[in-house]
């Protein structure tokens, strides 16, 4: 199977202490590595607000993990996600070329891609 | 104001002049619409948090599917509300 890049965010309760959370990401990356992904972004927004409440919470640790890896990898991962309480909500994306573009451009700084109308203008000034 | 004098009109007719609507994503050339990134998002949805249609954003049918998964996507990890009185 060629390895494809896979995005997933994963909503964490609030109810956990800090390093609770950072342990519950730890598993999860650590499995990632055991199943031979390579782990490209880890990223965590941290305590965010949720737009609608899920099981109750209004809030929840928001993590987002970018990796490489081959196709097999995504179900027994999500069904680690389903067995494990601490995970509210979970997404699995695949990345096509223009989604893994875009992500590079974000890690390097092109934050100005966000204000879609306003990089048209200044994209030139800013070193690509 | 040129109207027709045998139309009565209770107050002038506004006439808009047709702006052309063009799709802003192949005019500034995104080619990925970010689910994760909700301020984006929002421009494309109205108060009640439902998707706008494209005769009044105007893009094209490509990338209002891209937009509509996007904030689908947005939705279920909760960054965007499946109904609500959001931005009033």
């Amino acid at each position: 199977m060629a390895l494809k890049q896979y995005e997933t965010v994963f909503i964490l309760t609030p109810v956990l202490s800090e390093e609770q959370a950072k342990e519950a990401v730890t598993k999860y990356t650590d499995f990632l590595k055991s199943h031979g992904a390579e782990i490209v972004h880890l990223d965590s927004w941290g305590l965010r607000k949720l737009a609608y409440p899920i099981a109750k919470k209004t809030t929840g640790f928001y993590n987002l993990v970018e990796y490489k890896a081959t196709g097999e990898i995504v179900k027994p991962l999500e069904i680690e996600f389903k067995r494990d309480e601490r995970i509210l909500r979970f997404l699995t994306v695949s990345l096509d070329k223009h989604a893994i573009d875009y992500n590079d451009r974000k890690h390097k700084g092109l934050i100005g891609r966000k204000a879609q109308a306003a990089v048209a203008a200044e994209a030139p000034q800013t070193p690509a | 104001m040129a109207t027709d004098p045998q139309i009565r009109y209770l107050n002038p007719p506004t006439v808009d002049v047709m702006r052309k609507k063009y799709c802003r994503f192949k005019k500034s050339g995104i080619k990925y619409i970010d689910y994760k990134d909700e301020k984006f998002l929002m421009k494309f949805v109205n108060e009640q948090g439902k998707l706008l249609p494209r005769r009044l954003t105007g893009t094209s049918l490509k990338y209002q599917r891209k937009v509509a998964q996007a904030v689908k996507r947005a939705r279920h990890i909760a960054l965007l509300p499946y109904v609500g009185d959001l931005l009033k």
